[in-house]
């Protein structure tokens, strides 16, 4: 008893100092104290996870992936360099609150956004920049095709999640009946679908594009096309610096704006000659908006030039891994990537 | 032992072979048990053999492997390097190299008797802050900040330097746990088990989240705050192996010591710890055994430990999704590590037992 109550004490007065020190290093929002750490320090902390195409290490053991790219492109937007940034792995537990103590300067692990981070938390996020949700990985041999068909199947989610939730809602939506299997280890998955222990499993798409790769016979399973939650990934940085915000969101942007103008890696030295006055303030011919933003004027001209636009991103990452640009087409093509005029 | 005359080799065959007969077939539960091992091994073993060798892939790259049913060991050639040193630089790579190579040979030096002297102690000192320049730079060598250290160094450092900073504060506690000063009694009681009753998980936690927020002017490095966290949490069960240990010791000796004149930190050193702390080592051998496997935990804090970097790397898009082989390689390394301590704790059990045979 005596020392429960010693623990509970101990743990208010670190809470409650935790709290201080967050309100001592937020309260100043026009100066930018993330900003500051990142110049001071000359590099910027980007918290990611490891999810294949995502973000994994190489042979060589450096970072590559959809998500690290961006942190690259970061590193361009604020030191001109792509290698200025330190790409630190962290779990789903304690990405957020790593966030809120100041360990990262901006999270690139695939948070959701949601109102409770946004209000409770008090993160902000950062242009959506990739749109996921949950999907269902079946057997081919089952002759289903849409999730509404699926009926008396046994469905493996993992315990604990709301994929699992979420299922038994779009069931109970349907009308159709199926048997749950939950599943501790995602790394189960794999065996329980190949044994035959259930008929399709379920979680974010961006885990079951990579899981069927996984899988001995990958062309015996198809990915159902619904997605049964929104799960819009985004960058998001601790409240209190909202230069380091805008320039999260335009590096974001800039990629998204390239490829609409179809300004890519390798071409983008021909566009500087463009007439297109948008072009030329774009990649910093006329350097008046780099000037006003102070920014770089060639900021986004490098990213581009280094990382490439947000299709050449999702190419070289996702594509080989099975990924179809969904969601994740541009507003042009009819998907939901939009940039804002670079004005 | 009554047998004094010298064994013949035809002898000793057929001793070793009637003690086999004894051991496996002498009465029926022991029947039993070796006919179903004989079963299970007849199971296994061809099934294990077919992945790991003939099935299984030796050169080549991911489609090769997924070309073939069995083990791909091509992975592991490619991996070996991340696996053992993650996010190392390559080009520095030696250092975390010669990180294991100095903490091997401090291990094996202290688990000889022989060396057991007082330079012994002094070496560890040095031994942990050369491991730490190496990693860390500095003094000539270019920092590498502790973000990109990893795998096999990091296991072997955070165990070898979390579990002798560990031992001074345990035999502490344990004393303060026996003292007669019921306020000192109550404060170590509590510390141990506020600490015995925590996950090493939720120490992790602290380590990596509370601890700045509640000192924020400290910008401890990540790994210095999880050692420090490990440390003092794995203070406490240490502490009771060598409590055990104090209790096994008469109390006239202490008595003795007293009537002599000798003070309390006197009679400690030099009469009561020396016998007490020889007869936990196999107790503390275990422990570390424990430790060394709970060093995986730091992964739930982003550290890439041995396990952590295995599994990380099946996580590369060229190289995707062989799990089984790396945690087959971590799983070696772990064996070998935990079976060669086992197999020395009874050793030195069995030494020390004719050392202090009367």
């Amino acid at each position: 008893m005596k020392s429960q109550g010693l623990i509970r004490s101990v743990t208010k007065s670190a809470i409650a100092a935790g709290m201080l020190a967050t309100a001592a290093f937020s309260a100043p929002a026009y100066a930018g104290p993330t900003l500051d750490k990142i110049n001071q320090r000359g590099a910027i902390k980007v918290g990611v996870g490891t999810t294949p195409g995502f973000f994994a290490p190489d042979s060589s053991g450096k970072w590559q992936g959809f998500f690290i790219d961006y942190g690259r492109a970061l590193s361009i937007a604020v030191f001109g360099n792509p290698d200025k940034v330190e790409f630190t792995n962290s779990s789903p537990q304690q990405r957020l609150p790593a966030l809120q103590s100041g360990e990262f300067d901006v999270l690139l692990s695939g948070v959701t956004v949601t109102i409770t981070r946004a209000f409770k938390l008090g993160f902000h996020f950062g242009p959506t920049i990739f749109y996921d949700g949950q999907g269902i990985l079946v057997r081919k041999d089952l002759g289903v095709t849409k999730a509404a068909d699926l009926d008396g199947a046994t469905i493996g989610a993992q315990s604990g999640t709301t994929g699992e939730l979420n299922v038994a809602d779009f069931f109970r939506k349907t009308g159709k009946k199926f048997t749950p299997v939950t599943i501790e280890d995602t790394g189960q998955f794999i065996a329980a679908l190949e044994s035959g222990r259930v008929d399709a499993i379920t979680q974010d798409s961006s885990d079951l594009v990579g899981k069927r790769t996984q899988l001995k016979k990958p062309d015996d399973y198809i990915v159902l096309p619904e997605r049964l939650s929104k799960e819009p990934l985004a960058p998001a940085v601790a409240g209190g610096d909202d230069r380091w915000l805008e320039i999260v969101n335009w590096t974001v942007n800039a990629t998204i704006q390239a490829e609409e103008w179809g300004i890519t890696s390798k071409n983008v030295d021909e566009f500087l000659k463009s007439e297109d006055p948008a072009i030329q303030r774009f990649l910093g011919v006329d350097p008046a908006l780099g000037e006003a933003i102070g920014l770089d004027p060639k900021w986004a001209y490098n990213i581009i030039k280094a990382v490439g636009n947000y299709g050449e991103i999702f190419d070289r990452h996702l594509k080989p891994l099975g990924w179809d640009r969904g969601y994740n087409r541009l507003w042009t093509d009819g998907g939901l990537l939009y940039s804002p005029p670079f004005r | 032992m009554t047998e004094t005359a010298p064994i013949s080799a035809q002898h000793r065959a057929r001793h070793f072979f009637s003690r086999l007969r004894i051991g496996l077939f002498g009465s029926v539960a022991n029947t039993i048990v070796t006919l179903c091992t004989l079963a299970l091994l007849a199971w296994l073993i061809p099934a294990f053999l077919k992945w790991a060798v003939f099935d299984a892939t030796w050169a080549g790259d991911q489609s090769a492997c997924a070309a073939r049913a069995g083990a791909c060991w091509a992975f592991v050639s490619a991996k070996l390097r991340f696996m053992f040193l993650a996010f190392y630089p390559q080009e520095l790579q030696w250092r975390p190299v010669a990180v294991i190579l100095i903490l091997v040979t401090l291990f094996s030096a202290s688990a000889l008797p022989r060396f057991w002297r007082k330079e012994l102690l002094s070496a560890w000192p040095v031994a942990v802050l050369a491991c730490w320049l190496l990693l860390a730079g500095g003094y000539g060598l270019s920092p590498v900040s502790s973000n990109h250290w990893g795998g096999l160094p990091v296991t072997l450092f955070v165990w070898a330097v979390c579990f002798a900073s560990a031992t001074p504060i345990a035999i502490l506690l344990a004393l303060a746990r026996r003292s007669r000063f019921g306020g000192l009694r109550t404060l170590s009681i509590i510390y141990i088990e506020v600490m015995r009753g925590t996950p090493m998980v939720a120490i992790l936690y602290v380590a990596m989240l509370i601890l700045p927020m509640a000192l924020p002017g400290a910008q401890f490095d990540k790994m210095i705050r999880a050692m420090i966290m490990i440390t003092l949490f794995w203070a406490a069960y240490v502490a009771e192996v060598v409590r055990a240990g104090l209790q096994a010791i008469p109390s006239g000796q202490e008595e003795a010591a007293t009537a002599l004149g000798i003070g309390y930190w006197r009679t400690m050193q030099l009469v009561i710890l020396p016998q007490a702390l020889r007869l936990v080592i196999p107790g503390l051998v275990n422990l570390a055994i424990g430790f060394l496997l709970a060093t995986s935990l730091l992964a739930v804090i982003g550290i890439f430990d041995l396990l952590n970097a295995a599994r990380a790397s099946a996580t590369d898009p060229g190289w995707l999704g062989f799990y089984n082989e790396a945690y087959f390689v971590a799983a070696i390394v772990y064996f070998v590590i935990c079976f060669s301590a086992s197999r020395y704790s009874l050793w030195l059990e069995r030494r020390l037992r004719a050392d202090t045979r009367i």
